[in-house]
This record gives structure tokens, sequence and C-alpha cells, in this order.
């Protein structure tokens, strides 16, 4: 059965909040129903069928062709089904995430991800800042589940990772990593500034051999690990071929010593 | 009792008696396959019969390198116990003593069971505070700092209470050297079958026992109708020209891989024939009323 379609009509004027139009709320619901639907918006009253045409289809695969980066909260909450954008994202896409695909297929806005427990979020574009970061008051961020970003990452990418794992294909933003609490954070290109800044546990792998490494990290000398091998078959079966990289020695730091000081940095060696 | 035969090797109409057991299953892996199996060697060693060891454990395969968590070769060990906090503990004092301590050795779950036991969230201690936990793809690891770098350890690993220990053969040949050709025979056909081990020594025990004794200390003793030097001094299972007895016992993840092992190892022995290897084919039991697995011989031919 093809894709529930939403085709985008014409831009909207102020953010839109698409967080109902996720696929176990448009289960039993015809077309019609769907247009129905209302949309929130800053003070415009807007209902899907102002924004889309519906195409009838698997609600449990819904695409959206057309997106915007003021369409805020796609895929937040959801529970299973999966969601395609072609076209970008507001912020706060996959927030709350506890199940099923999102696939962005342009850039997402800040704090996607943001304390998503399970389920899968890919940006083919850029991600804005705090990926998988908590909002302001939420001790901790992103919980479970897996972030792929083939582009590049704003600031803040991991901000209090609480579990899960993220990869940033591009290049990621200062302070990637900070505060983190557990959870595996992988930067494959080039990383603005140093990482991990407090981190108390959790993982972060810097692919970039330059990576800088704050002075309260310590350096635990280079290792082969059991751990990093496991992590490598993990990416290799998320579809992502440079997994074979992680398999070489990687230099390990430990810290924040500012902080616990469990987290641990893996700097990956130029050479095999 | 009616008496079978196949290639001319008599077979018993006769049945193997088993027990329900508790059992789990172990992936150890290693830089080479040489010291995951040392490992496994190693953690499956004084494992014979719960009656003295506790619990009964050995080797079911070697497994490739694509085929385990870490890209690494590995080896699947099984462990069969009478209770739950009995296997329990011996997975955890084998794992801790055998595996951690042997060069490069990692530990997986093998098995999916309907229950979990404890792996490395009992052995994670070992740390001292420096151990990390890992989720990695939904499954949890820990890691231990060690000597030669880290232990990674899976957190739990399944349990089934399915499984079956006792399935044994009884090879009965005219000479030591016939009985342990066709008992060897029975052996290699039994370790091409998958979730089964042979928990004695190469697969083979030459001291079958009976239950009880005339010692009070003792729980059970030599099996005298099968000892080959009583014929004639006691009720005896064996005719004249039996000159020796040995026994393979199986422990399997559940009846089917018992069923299918017994069925193996009698396959491969009677290929030998009488000459080169055993004269007849038995299977101990105790009149059917301790275990309610019966494996009878004729359904296996």
């Amino acid at each position: 059965m093809r894709d529930l379609l939403f085709t985008l009509r014409r831009l909207p004027e102020q953010r839109v909040d698409l967080s109902s139009l996720v696929p176990e709320n448009l289960q039993g619901l015809v077309e019609k129903a769907i247009a129905r639907l209302p949309i929130h918006t800053t003070s415009e009253k807007l209902c899907c069928g102002d924004l889309f045409k519906i195409r009838k289809g698997n609600p449990w695969s819904l695409r959206f062709e057309g997106g915007s980066d003021r369409f805020d909260f796609i895929g937040a909450g959801m529970t299973q089904g999966d969601i395609t954008v072609m076209g970008s994202a507001g912020q706060q896409a996959g927030r709350l995430m506890r199940g099923g695909r999102v696939h962005i297929g342009g850039d997402a806005g800040p704090y996607a991800a943001s304390r998503m427990s399970a389920g899968r979020l890919e940006i083919d574009g850029d991600a804005g800042n705090s990926l998988g970061g908590p909002l302001a008051g939420e001790m901790a961020g992103m919980a479970g589940g897996v972030v792929i970003v083939r582009g590049n990452a704003g600031s803040r990418a991991g901000d209090r990772l609480r579990r899960g794992l993220i990869v940033v294909e591009g290049r990621s933003g200062i302070e990637a990593g900070c505060r983190m609490l557990a959870g595996t954070l992988v930067l494959r290109g080039h990383v603005a500034g140093a990482p991990g800044m407090l981190m108390r546990r959790g993982t972060i792998i810097a692919s970039d051999e330059n990576c800088p490494i704050l002075p309260t990290f310590i350096d635990c000398g280079p290792h082969r690990l059991v751990a990093a091998r496991l992590l490598a078959a993990e990416i290799e079966r998320l579809g992502l071929a440079w997994a074979g990289k992680l398999k070489r020695s990687l230099r390990r730091f430990m810290g924040d010593m500012a902080t616990l000081g469990m987290g641990e940095i893996f700097v990956v060696s130029p050479s095999k | 009792m009616r008496r079978l035969s196949v290639n001319g090797v008599i077979v018993d109409d006769s049945f193997a008696e088993a027990f329900d057991m508790r059992a789990t299953a172990l992936v150890i892996t290693a830089q080479t396959q040489r010291w995951a199996r040392q490992a496994a060697i190693t953690m499956t060693g004084f494992a014979t019969s719960v009656i003295g060891c506790g619990c009964e454990a050995g080797i079911d395969h070697e497994v490739a390198a694509s085929g385990t968590p870490d890209g690494r070769p590995g080896v699947r060990v099984l462990l069969f116990a009478m209770s739950t906090s009995e296997l329990q503990k011996h997975v955890q004092s084998r794992v801790g003593q055998c595996v951690l301590t042997c060069p490069g050795s990692a530990c997986y779950a093998g098995i999916d069971g309907e229950g979990k036991l404890k792996l490395g969230a009992a052995l994670r201690y070992f740390g001292d505070g420096w151990q990390i936990s890992k989720k990695i793809g939904g499954y949890h690891y820990w890691r231990i700092p060690v000597m030669d770098g880290e232990f990674v350890c899976e957190s739990m690993t399944g349990l089934t209470k399915t499984a079956v220990g006792g399935g044994n053969l009884l090879l009965m040949g005219a000479t030591p050297q016939a009985t342990l050709a066709a008992a060897e025979a029975a052996v290699r056909g039994i370790a091409a079958v998958p979730d089964v081990i042979m928990p004695f020594p190469g697969g083979i025990v030459r001291s079958g026992s009976k239950v009880g004794s005339k010692y009070k200390a003792l729980a059970a003793s030599t099996n005298d109708a099968y000892c080959p030097t009583l014929k004639g001094t006691c009720v005896s299972a064996l005719a004249p020209e039996i000159g020796s007895v040995l026994e393979i016992v199986i422990d399997g993840l559940n009846s089917n891989a018992v069923a299918a092992a017994m069925k193996a190892g009698i396959s491969a022995a009677t290929k030998l024939g009488p000459k080169r290897g055993a004269i007849r084919i038995g299977a101990g039991n105790y009149g059917g009323k301790l275990g309610r697995h019966h494996y009878h011989l004729r359904t296996l031919l």
C-alpha cells in the first residue's frame, strides 16, 4: 500500500505545530477527516487541509511532499510507523519520540530528537543547535534511539545525552557532547571546538584526528577495544560504510575531570 | 528384551531416561580461535555431572567471526544445572574465574531464553568503579578494565527451562579398543548436532553409575551390571562376548535436540559395524520413574 501523502499547497505564514500528524493519530480517519484536523500555529487558525493536499494511503507510513523550516514538531511523540519529509523541518523534529522512524530529506531546526527515547531519526541535511538536547529546565536530553545527521550539526549536539546513539556525518559545531550523562555521540567530520565539556559519562568518538581536547581530559593512550568493534558493527548495521575506521587504534581521553570524569573521547588515529 | 539390529550391531529395545534442567548458552570470543577455545575449555572444565560438579557444561560449536557480536572468532558453550539459582552461581563463578581471566576474551549471551541470568551485571564489580555500562544496538554490555585492555561482557544472558539432561547411549564392544572406536565415532556424529553437549571427557564416560551405594555417604556408585569384570559375580547386563562398555551422556537445550543427538550417535556408531566398533548399543534408565523424558532407541533408528 502506498504512503499517505501530504502535498504542500502553500508555505505557512507562521510557524506550525505538526505534532498531531503522526501515524497513531490518523488511524481510521478518511482524507476529509484528516483535512479537518486543526494545526496549531502562533495565532492563525489552520486545518491540515489548508496546508496540504491529502492522498489516501497507508496511515502507518506518512509522506510530506515539501517541507519548511516552519514545520515544527514533526514526528513529535510518535511511537510507531514512518514519516518521510521531502524537504526541511523546523524545530524539535522527533521530540519525545518513543518509536518509529522519521526521515527528513532536508535540514532540521534546533532541538531535533530532543528527549527522544526510542526509534530512529535521520536528517539528510544539516541539524540545528542542541541536537537531542533538553529544553530549558529539563534534566536530560535524548534517552534512547538512533539519530543520524548526514550533513552538519549546530552547536551543542548531544547536550545532556542520556542514552542512545547520535551520528553526525558532517561538521559539528562548538560544545558537542557537552554535559553528556551517558550514550554515544559519533562525530565523523570536523569538530569545531573541544567536545565533551562537563560530560559525566558516555562516549564521544571523533573521526577528526585534529579534534581539540579540553585540558580537563586525560590522555589514556591508543587502544583497539572490543567495545569499539561492537559500535562499528552497529554503525555498519545502520548502513554507514565508514564504520571500519573504528576498528583502528583509537586514542582514549577520559573526562571531564571538572565533573565526574567517567566519560571518554575516542579520537580515531590517522592511519591503520 | 526385544533386540533390533542395524548393520550387524544389536540395538536394545530400551530407552534413555532424561531429566528437566535449566540451561544457558554463552558465546566467548577472543583475538584468535585458539584463545576463544582456551577460555571455553577452561570454563567448562570440571563440569561433567551435576552430582559432583554442581553443573554440566561443554562446548556446543565454534562460531565464525562473521557470526559473533564483535566480529572475532568465538565458541558457543552450554551450561546446565538443576535449578536457576545453581545455574546463576556457576555462570558467575566460571565466567568470572575462567573467561574474564583469559587474554583478550569477551563474553556474550548465546541464547534468548524465557528467563534471564546475570552475566556482566554480576561481574561488573570487578571493575572497582571503573566499569562502564554501554548500550549498543539494543544490547547492554559492561566494559571492565583489565590489564590487557577491557573485558566486554553482555549484561544478561538467556535462561531456558525446557532443557533436558541425561540423554545417553551405552556402547558395548568386544574389546576396549573397538568400544572406544564406536564411542569416538558417536561423539563425532553428535558434535554436528547443534544445541547439545557431551559433558564428560571427550564426550565419553567410562564410569557409568547406578543410584545408591552400599556406603551410606554415596548417592551413586559404579554401575556393576555393566562392568565386564564383574560378569558372573552380580546381576550382569552383559553377554559373555562384551568386554568393554562406554557411555555417552547428552544434555540439550530442548528435547528435540537430545533426540537428534542420540539418533546421530547411533547412526555413526552402527556404521562401524560389530567387528570394528560396538557389538551392542543400549541406553540407561531408571525404569522410567525418575525422568519424564524417555528416548526409545527403536524410534531413533
